[in-house]
C-alpha cells in the first residue's frame, strides 16, 4: 500500500484506503466496516447516508483520528491520519458544547494559542455567524437545542479548520430548526470553504446537503452505492430531479437493508 | 393544597415554639436539677459571650476543620484526577483505598497521638484523614463519569494532557466533586468534634465535654451543641450555595 | 505492606506495630475470645440503632415528603439539628441513660435518624409528576399508587440514602465506644492505648474497623446492583 502520490493530493483532500474495522466483544468478533475505499475532494460536502448502527459513526470516528482502523489507511492532504487534529474538527451527535463554559467560552476554547485581541476579534466574528449575537455570555443551560448546535459548529470553525466531519448533527433537533439549521450549514459552508463529511440516517437531509451521497450497507457496512446530487444550491426539493434522487436513493437503502 | 402566604414563615416559627415549650415543660415537671431550661441554655451561651470563649472555641474549631480539609483539598483533588484518568493506577490503588476508607477516622485517634502528640496537630490530622477519602473518590468517580465526547473534543482541539485535565476533565468533573467537598465537610465537622473531645483543649467539642466533666454544666453542654449545629448548617449552606454556580450548575439539571 | 514495614522501621519512638505484630495481635484477641465478642457487641449496637432509626425515620420522612404543610414546619429545626455532630449527644445520651449500651444505642439512633428523614423527604419530592399522573390514568386506587408507583420510586434514593447512613452509623459506634461503654472495637482501640501503649492491638482493631465497614458498604452496594434500583442510578 503506497500513499497518494503529492499530484492526487491536490483535489483529493481525504482517501479512505482498504478500510477494513473489528470490534472484539466478549470473546466475539464483529466486523464492523468491510474494504471501505472513499476519496473526498477538495471543498467537497458529501453525506455518508445509512441506517442507525451499520457502522457510519466508527468510520466517521477512523476518519476523525479517534479510532484506529484494524487494516487500511486514511490519508488527508497525502498524510497518514495517526490522531485528532485541529486542523479537522468533529461535531458530535449529542451536545458536545462544554456545559461548564459560556458561548463565548465555547467558542474561544480552541483559541488558546492566539493573543488575546485576535482571540476575541475571531470569538465576535462566529458569534455573528452563526446568530448568537447577545447570548455571548449565556450557557448551554440557558439556550435552545438548535442554538446548542450552532455553538457547536462556530466552536469548530473558530479554529479555522479545512475540514469539518459531523455525526448526526441535527438528529436531536425538531424538524422545523432542522430545516433551518441546514440551510444555515449551507451558508456558512460557501462561505468559509470547508470540506465536509457529515453523516447521517436521514435520506431527505442527504440529499439537500450534499454533493455526494454515500449509501452504506448493513452490517458488516461496506459502500453500497455513491450517489451524485447533481442540483446547485438552493435546491427545490419538490423538483423531479430531486425527487428522482430522493426515490433513487431510498431504493437503494430498500435493497440494502430490507426495511 | 394551596399555601397561605403566611404559612411558610409562621409554621416553623410556632414548631420553634412547641418545640421550647415542650423543652420548658419537659424540665419543670421531671423537677431535674441538672438539665437546664431553655432560659439557662440562653444564660449560658450569653456567659461564653461575656467570657471570650465563644469566639475563641469557635475560631479554634473552625481554624483547624479548615486547615485540615484544606490539606484534603490540596492532596485528594490531583492525586484523584490522576487516579480517574490512568485507570490502571487506581486499580492498583483501588484495594488500599477500599480498605483505608471504611475506617472511622476516629479509629486513627491512637495513633494520630502516637505521630503527632496530644494537640492541634492530632486533630488536624484526623480531619484531613476524614476528608481526604470523600474527595479522593468523588474526584476519581467524577473524572470517569465525564462523557467520552468531551474528552475527544478536548483532545481534538489539540490540547495536552495536562492542559486536557485543567481545562476540559477538572470543569467536566466539577459537579460531581462538589458534593464530595460538601459531604466531606460534614463529616470533618462531625469529627472535629469528636477529636476535640479526646485530643485537644479547646474548640466546641472540647466545650462540650469539659462543660460536662468539669461541673456538670448541662447548660453550657446544649449552648455549645446549638453552637455545634448553627455553624454546621452555615457550612453546608455555603456548599449548597457554590452547587449552584452557573459554571457547576449544569451537572445537577436533569434535563 | 511492605511500605508499611519499612516506614515503621525508620520511624523513631518504636510505638507503632509492624503487619507481622499486628497479626499476632489479632490472634492473640481472637484465643482470648475477645475478637469475636467485640465484634459482636459493636454490631449488635450498629445494627438496633441503625434499624429503629430506619423504622421510623423513614415514614416520617415519606410523610413530609407529601405533605407540604408538615415539610415546611419541621424542616428547618430538623436542618438545624441534623449538623450537630452525634457525638455532641454523648454528654446528653450519657445524663439520659447513664453510661452503656442504651447511651451507645442512642447515639447510633440520633445519627441515622436525620439522615434517613431527609433522604426519604426528598425521595417523595423527587417522584416524577409524570409517573403520578400515568399511575392515576391507569385508575389505580391511592394504596395501589402507594404500592405501585411511590415505593419503586423512591427505593433507589432510599438504598443509596440506608448505605451512606450505614457509613455514618460505624463512624460513630467507634466513637461512642471510646466513651460510653466498656467493650466493642472502639473500646478495644482506646483501651489498648491506655492500658500500656498496645498498638499492635489498636491496629489490629482499625483493621477489623475498616474490614467491617467495608463489608458493610459492598453488602449495600449489593442492594443497589438490583435491576429493579438500577435504572435510579444509570446515567441516562
Amino acid at each position: 500500500m503506497t500513499p497518494p502520490s503529492r499530484t492526487t493530493a491536490r483535489e483529493t483532500k481525504l482517501r479512505v484506503q482498504g478500510v477494513n474495522k473489528v470490534f472484539t466483544r466478549d470473546g466475539k468478533s464483529v466486523n464492523v466496516l468491510e474494504d471501505i475505499d472513499l476519496e473526498i475532494r477538495d471543498g467537497e460536502f458529501v453525506c455518508l447516508l445509512g441506517p442507525s448502527g451499520c457502522g457510519k459513526s466508527t468510520l466517521l470516528n477512523i476518519v476523525a483520528g479517534f479510532t484506529p482502523p484494524t487494516s487500511g489507511q486514511v490519508y488527508i492532504d497525502g498524510e497518514p491520519v495517526t490522531g485528532p487534529d485541529p486542523r479537522r474538527i468533529f461535531v458530535f451527535q449529542e451536545r458536545g458544547v462544554f456545559p461548564w463554559l459560556t458561548v463565548e467560552g465555547n467558542i474561544g476554547f480552541g483559541l488558546f494559542r492566539l493573543p488575546p485581541k485576535e482571540k476575541a476579534r475571531r470569538i465576535a466574528h462566529y458569534v455573528k455567524l452563526v446568530g448568537l449575537s447577545g447570548f455571548e455570555q449565556a450557557y448551554p443551560a440557558e439556550l435552545s437545542g438548535g442554538m446548542k448546535q450552532r455553538l457547536e459548529v462556530a466552536r469548530a470553525l473558530a479554529v479555522n479548520p479545512d475540514m469539518l466531519f459531523l455525526d448526526e448533527p441535527f438528529g436531536a433537533l425538531d424538524s422545523i430548526t432542522r430545516l433551518l439549521m441546514r440551510s444555515e450549514l449551507l451558508r456558512i459552508w460557501e462561505a468559509e470553504k470547508k470540506t465536509i463529511l457529515f453523516v447521517t440516517h436521514d435520506i431527505e437531509e442527504s440529499v439537500q446537503l450534499a454533493d455526494r451521497v454515500v449509501v452504506m450497507s448493513a452490517r458488516p457496512a461496506k459502500i453500497q452505492r455513491v450517489v451524485e446530487i447533481d442540483i446547485p444550491h438552493p435546491r427545490d426539493i419538490s423538483s423531479p430531479r430531486y425527487l428522482k434522487l430522493r426515490d433513487g436513493i431510498f431504493e437503494e437503502i430498500g435493497l440494502a437493508h430490507k426495511v | 393544597m394551596q399555601l397561605r402566604r403566611w404559612e411558610p414563615t409562621v409554621l416553623p416559627l410556632l414548631t420553634a415554639l412547641a418545640v421550647l415549650a415542650v423543652w420548658e415543660i419537659g424540665v419543670r415537671v421531671s423537677g431535674t436539677k441538672v438539665f437546664p431550661s431553655p432560659a439557662e441554655v440562653g444564660r449560658g451561651l450569653e456567659e461564653l459571650l461575656r467570657k471570650g470563649l465563644l469566639w475563641r472555641y469557635t475560631a479554634d474549631s473552625l481554624l483547624r476543620v479548615g486547615s485540615g480539609y484544606l490539606l484534603a483539598i490540596l492532596v485528594g483533588i490531583p492525586l484523584g484526577l490522576a487516579l480517574g484518568w490512568y485507570p490502571l493506577a487506581a486499580r492498583a490503588a483501588n484495594p488500599l483505598i477500599q480498605m483505608l476508607r471504611p475506617i472511622s477516622p476516629l479509629a486513627w485517634i491512637p495513633v494520630a497521638i502516637v505521630l503527632f502528640g496530644v494537640g492541634n496537630e492530632s486533630a488536624v490530622f484526623l480531619i484531613f484523614l476524614a476528608s481526604f477519602f470523600p474527595i479522593l473518590v468523588s474526584t476519581m468517580t467524577g473524572v470517569r463519569g465525564v462523557p467520552p465526547m468531551f474528552r475527544l473534543a478536548g483532545a481534538n482541539f489539540g490540547l495536552s494532557i495536562a492542559a486536557l485535565l485543567r481545562r476540559v476533565v477538572f470543569p467536566a468533573a466539577l459537579p460531581h466533586m462538589i458534593v464530595g467537598l460538601r459531604i466531606a465537610l460534614g463529616i470533618a465537622w462531625l469529627v472535629v468534634v469528636a477529636a476535640e473531645m479526646i485530643a485537644v483543649d479547646s474548640g466546641l467539642g472540647y466545650l462540650v465535654i469539659d462543660s460536662r466533666n468539669a461541673g456538670k454544666r448541662y447548660d453550657l453542654v446544649i449552648a455549645g451543641m446549638i453552637l455545634i449545629g448553627l455553624i454546621g448548617l452555615g457550612l453546608d449552606i455555603g456548599m449548597r450555595r457554590l452547587e449552584r454556580l452557573k459554571s457547576v450548575r449544569w451537572g445537577f439539571l436533569n434535563d | 505492606m511492605l511500605a508499611w514495614d519499612i516506614l515503621i522501621r525508620w520511624s523513631p519512638g518504636g510505638l507503632l506495630p509492624r503487619p507481622w505484630e499486628v497479626v499476632q495481635g489479632l490472634t492473640e484477641l481472637a484465643q482470648k475470645g475477645l475478637l469475636f465478642k467485640y465484634i459482636v457487641a459493636s454490631l449488635f449496637r450498629v445494627t438496633w440503632g441503625y434499624v429503629a432509626a430506619a423504622v421510623l425515620a423513614i415514614p416520617f420522612g415519606l410523610m413530609l415528603g407529601w405533605h407540604r404543610r408538615g415539610e415546611l414546619a419541621l424542616n428547618p429545626l430538623i436542618q438545624i439539628l441534623r449538623p450537630i455532630s452525634p457525638l455532641a449527644w454523648i454528654p446528653i445520651s450519657i445524663l439520659w441513660f447513664g453510661v452503656g449500651d442504651v447511651a451507645a444505642l442512642f447515639l447510633i439512633f440520633m445519627a441515622s435518624f436525620l439522615p434517613l428523614t431527609v433522604t426519604a423527604m426528598n425521595a417523595v419530592k423527587n417522584i416524577l409528576p409524570t409517573h403520578l399522573n400515568a399511575g392515576r390514568n391507569f385508575g389505580l386506587s391511592p394504596a395501589q399508587i402507594v404500592l405501585k408507583v411511590i415505593y419503586p420510586s423512591v427505593m433507589p434514593q432510599l438504598i443509596a440514602g440506608l448505605r451512606i447512613t450505614l457509613g455514618i452509623a460505624w463512624l460513630v459506634v467507634v466513637a461512642a465506644e471510646m466513651i460510653a461503654v466498656n467493650s466493642g472495637l472502639g473500646f478495644l482501640i482506646i483501651d489498648a492505648r491506655n492500658a500500656g501503649n498496645r498498638y499492635d492491638l489498636v491496629v489490629a482493631g482499625m483493621v477489623m474497623i475498616g474490614l467491617i465497614g467495608l463489608v458493610l458498604d459492598l453488602g449495600m452496594r449489593r442492594l443497589e446492583k438490583l435491576k429493579s434500583l438500577r435504572w435510579g442510578y444509570a446515567s441516562e
